[in-house]
């Protein structure tokens, strides 16, 4: 039985799941964009505060599915500061929308909550849970501007794929329990404690599991889906897709990899160490030659993604919080960047092509100033969070003695640049007349606190580094 | 306290000079020659309050930044770097000047990127930290990138491309090397920390000592340009606008030989000497090589730039022959050889925008049309082929006389540098202001803006040449201290 302590110590799960239903029954009373839009801000604040709140009663685990510690939490606290920013950025892009448009914020909760849920999995039931409701809710969101065909293919791309993927995870999943009789992350580490190797049908199993996360992280030779939902989705959708999704998915397989230490397994290693190496280069020279910079954030995310596993295999509570950093400097800049894209996009015309962006800078100086804030980050350019984020990835790799990956990184950091500025360049070449619309003040705002903190972070970050060592440990 | 303020004026003149060209184009003008003009005045008054050079670090100020990596705020100031700063100042308040008339587009954007390249380079000269070396070595990138990139010529586009991957790619090596040099540091002695002093004098085996030791290098001499790594470089510099070739030839490269003078000869004394050799002859390839290609060169631009490789080829070879007189020579040829192809690059910019065109083929017989040009002309042209009485022949006569005590095929060949700089120095002159007109051009003589710029930079360099003895003074103790942890210097 769940006890009040159980209770309290899921209120910010309870927020989310209550939170569609009463939009559900407002929307049915009165439709109204800017109340829904008004709601789902104050419940995602709420939601964050209710962290605070139950600070005091962790770590606290509910047997067998929840393990609710420091870590869960700073991962909680990321996924909805991310889905908050997606949605403060959603306002403009939806409200030009015809039809129905309330119904998004239901789904942005839903998949959120999926994602949290994942945040705090110590089961593979809860794992599985977990992803699908984040899962099934994005089909609907990549899909949600039905009137046009590449948002549906999108959609259905994701659908088709995402369930294939899911297929690999749930039978890696049986593989795992038919070895040791147990769903629980705790309780097979307790069984592995007295074998001297990992059993075969439990790395074969992990194997099916790394397909299913190859999948949803999007990591080489799993990549195939990346550039075109990207593309078809709706901008904060894909801006959703490239954080609050993948940010849950590696929450949650850093803590089962950690447990089983998986780092020590020399085929894991090897696999993990391939994975990387190809994921950070085919998405790096892939990107080279995009035209589209939906597309071109995709095979950078994918590139990104490459240089983020590396850090699985440090095996150091060091390397997680390196990890961590990255990942919160990586989200803020991908939201940043699809944040402008959004902004700037109407309902007839999706701003997508880099030749759109031709000239940015003299038309809209401070929005095109904050889009090369962005790209310089994800660069990694000194002034910027990037640049730190890659010197400590950088610093506990080379710790760790992962040289071979560290230079594969260098070597992708200089490919990247080329396209990263790229964009850049476009932005800054003489401008053609193409109206574009004006920014709404919250738009502006968002966007103003984005690079507030890119900038903070790249110049004093000593204090989330300071902040991440004392919560994200495992 | 100074150093910190040197760095904020240039950070907040560079914001407000941006802010200001929403209004107005004259506004950031001012905005920056009064920042760069505050910098430039401290630090003479600096200069002059200070009785003595002989103290390790004239001004040393640490800061915590990033603990827990180890990481600090530490700024120093001595000779070497107090020389380079009057250097940057004063170039950078030219630089201001002769794009008065030159930039008419995004005017305050174009200022903010001036003075932010000029506070990257100033905290190169100053950082003490490896990081935050590092750190200020990537600032000047991002701006130098837009500075050619926007306002630049028609392959602006390519090079900037090409200067940001070339400089970007070896920076990324140096990182690595600095990390190596922070664990195998932190490995040895249990101290993990990027401050230069306590870096000094690590242990290592000399092949790891030769491996770490190749990354500094790689980044330092794609900057300074050593043949094969100059190929950046005639790009940048041609198609830049004129405040940006003055900045790239006669700041940007110095920060070059300032790392290695200041990082990689103390950091790696062993692995540095057992390196000098082939120093020395990438150095003599750089003089011979960059010579013969500025010879070549129908571009006035791309001359100017290749005879920039030739020079700094004298450079390298001083700094690898460890003895005072060589590195005497080397930070007055810093100093000489900034005056004299910035001013050649103003030249250069000041034609073009009179006759549109960088073809020395389309030029000729201009003395006529322009004298005071003309002459401003023949005497940086004077100056970098070596003659007597200007600042490049003092510095390029110690760097031959201190290479000559350690090898003399190598100073030898390098002499014959001096004749093929004398031949392409003349060609200047014979194909754009004297010979025969091949295009009847209309064009004014120097403005009063123009002149100031060029009488003040003639008057440095025949200062330089004529009583050199004052920057060998405020020099001398940078220099013994860096020779002091050479293994076998020679006592002269």
């Amino acid at each position: 039985m769940l006890n009040y302590t159980d209770f309290l110590s899921l209120t910010p799960f309870m927020i989310l799941a209550v939170a569609p239903i009463i939009i559900m029954i407002v929307i049915s009373i009165y439709r109204n964009y800017d109340i829904v839009f008004g709601f789902t801000v104050l419940a995602f604040i709420a939601a964050l505060g209710s962290i605070f709140y139950i600070l005091p009663i962790i770590p606290h685990s509910i047997s067998p599915l929840f393990i609710i510690d420091r870590y869960s939490l700073f991962f909680l606290g990321i996924i909805l500061l991310s889905a908050l920013l997606v949605t403060l950025l959603s306002y403009n892009y939806l409200k030009q929308l015809d039809g129905i448009r309330e119904e998004y914020y239901i789904l942005i909760f839903t998949s959120t909550l999926g994602a949290a849920l994942l945040a705090v999995a110590n089961h593979f039931i809860l794992f599985f849970l977990g992803l699908e409701s984040l899962t099934l809710s994005l089909y609907i969101l990549i899909a949600f501007e039905k009137s046009k065909n590449r948002s549906i293919e999108a959609g259905i791309k994701y659908l088709i794929l995402a369930s294939v993927s899911s297929a690999f995870l749930l039978f890696g999943i049986g593989l795992m329990y038919l070895t040791f009789g147990t769903m629980q992350f705790s309780a097979i580490v307790a069984a592995m404690t007295h074998l001297v190797t990992l059993p075969p049908l439990f790395i074969y199993g992990f194997g099916m599991m790394l397909v299913g996360i190859g999948f949803k992280l999007a990591l080489v030779p799993f990549h195939m889906w990346t550039p075109d939902v990207y593309q078809g989705a709706p901008a904060p959708i894909s801006s959703y897709i490239a954080t609050v999704s993948k940010g849950a998915v590696l929450a949650v397989f850093i803590r089962f990899f950690f447990n089983i230490k998986g780092f020590e397994n020399h085929s894991i290693f090897w696999v993990i160490s391939g994975i990387a190496i190809l994921s950070m280069f085919v998405g790096n020279i892939l990107a080279i030659r995009q035209k589209n910079i939906k597309r071109l954030l995709a095979y950078s995310s994918i590139a990104n993604m490459g240089y983020l596993i590396i850090i699985l295999l440090t095996g150091s509570n060091n390397g997680i919080q390196s990890a961590i950093f990255y990942l919160i400097t990586y989200f803020i800049t991908t939201i940043g960047a699809f944040g402008v894209i959004s902004l700037l996009s109407t309902n007839s015309f999706e701003m997508e092509e880099l030749i759109d962006f031709k000239g940015l800078f003299w038309k809209k100086p401070w929005t095109a100033a904050v889009l090369t804030l962005c790209m310089l980050s994800l660069a990694g350019i000194p002034i910027t969070a990037g640049f730190i984020a890659k010197f400590y990835l950088i610093l506990e790799s080379m710790k760790a003695d992962l040289l071979i990956l560290v230079f594969a990184m260098i070597i992708n950091s200089v490919i990247g640049l080329y396209y990263y500025l790229r964009v850049i360049n476009t932005m800054f070449s003489t401008a053609d007349t193409t109206e574009l619309p004006s920014i709404s003040v919250l738009g502006k705002l968002t966007l103003a606190i984005i690079s507030v903190v890119i900038l903070l972070l790249g110049v004093f970050p000593g204090w989330l580094i300071d902040f991440i060592a004392k919560f994200a440990n495992l | 306290m100074i150093l910190i303020y040197l760095l904020a004026i240039l950070l907040a003149g560079a914001f407000l000079a941006w802010l200001a060209g929403n209004w107005s184009t004259v506004l950031p003008r001012v905005i920056s020659l009064v920042a760069l003009g505050i910098d430039l005045t401290l630090t003479v008054l600096f200069l002059f309050q200070s009785t003595t050079f002989n103290a390790k670090w004239l001004i040393d100020i640490q800061y915590e930044w990033i603990p827990q990596f180890g990481i600090g705020m530490h700024l120093a100031l001595d000779g070497l770097s107090l020389l380079m700063l009057l250097l940057t100042f004063f170039l950078g308040m030219i630089a201001v000047l002769i794009s008065w008339k030159e930039i008419n587009t995004k005017v305050g954007f174009f200022h903010f990127n001036l003075l932010l390249i000029l506070a990257g380079i100033v905290g190169v000269f100053l950082s003490l930290d490896l990081f935050l070396f590092y750190f200020f070595w990537e600032l000047m990138l991002v701006p130098m990138y837009f500075l050619i990139g926007i306002w630049g010529h028609e392959n602006r586009t390519k090079a900037s491309y090409k200067f940001f991957l070339y400089t970007q790619a070896s920076g990324l090596l140096m990182f690595i090397s600095i990390l190596a040099l922070y664990f195998v540091h932190g490995n040895s002695t249990g101290i993990y920390t990027f401050d230069y002093t306590q870096l000094l004098g690590t242990q290592m085996s000399p092949s790891t000592a030769m491996l770490i030791m190749s990354g500094f290098l790689a980044a330092f001499l794609v900057k300074l340009p050593v043949v094969p790594l100059h190929n950046w470089l005639p790009d940048a510099h041609s198609e830049a606008p004129t405040a940006g070739s003055l900045i790239l030839a006669a700041l940007l490269l110095k920060t070059g030989a300032y790392g290695l003078l200041r990082f990689v000869i103390p950091l790696f004394p062993s692995a540095a000497h057992s390196f000098a050799p082939i120093g020395m002859a990438l150095g003599v390839i750089g003089i011979l090589y960059g010579a013969k290609l500025a010879f070549a060169q129908t571009d006035l631009k791309r001359l100017i730039a290749y005879t920039s490789v030739s020079h700094m080829g004298f450079v390298m070879l001083g700094i690898f022959s460890f003895n005072e007189l060589a590195y005497q020579g080397v930070v007055m040829q810093m100093i000489a050889h900034g005056i004299s192809t910035g001013a050649l690059f103003i030249m250069a910019g000041q034609l073009s925008e009179r006759i549109h065109t960088r073809d020395i083929n389309q030029m000729g017989g201009l003395w006529e049309k322009a004298p005071f040009m003309g002459a401003i002309g023949l005497i940086f042209a004077m100056a970098s082929l070596g003659l007597p009485g200007l600042g490049n022949f003092i510095a390029e006569l110690l760097i031959l006389i201190g290479a000559f005590k350690v090898n003399i095929l190598m100073s030898v060949l390098a002499c014959v540098g001096l004749i093929a700089a004398t031949l392409y120095s003349l060609r200047i002159l014979q194909k754009v202001f004297f010979g025969k007109k091949n295009t009847d051009w209309k064009m004014n003589d120097l403005s009063i803006r123009e002149k100031v710029v060029s009488i003040s930079l003639v008057i440095i360099i025949v200062v330089l040449g004529l009583f050199p003895q004052p920057v060998f003074d405020v020099a001398k103790p940078s220099i013994l201290k860096t020779l002091e942890y050479h293994p076998q210097t020679p006592n002269l």
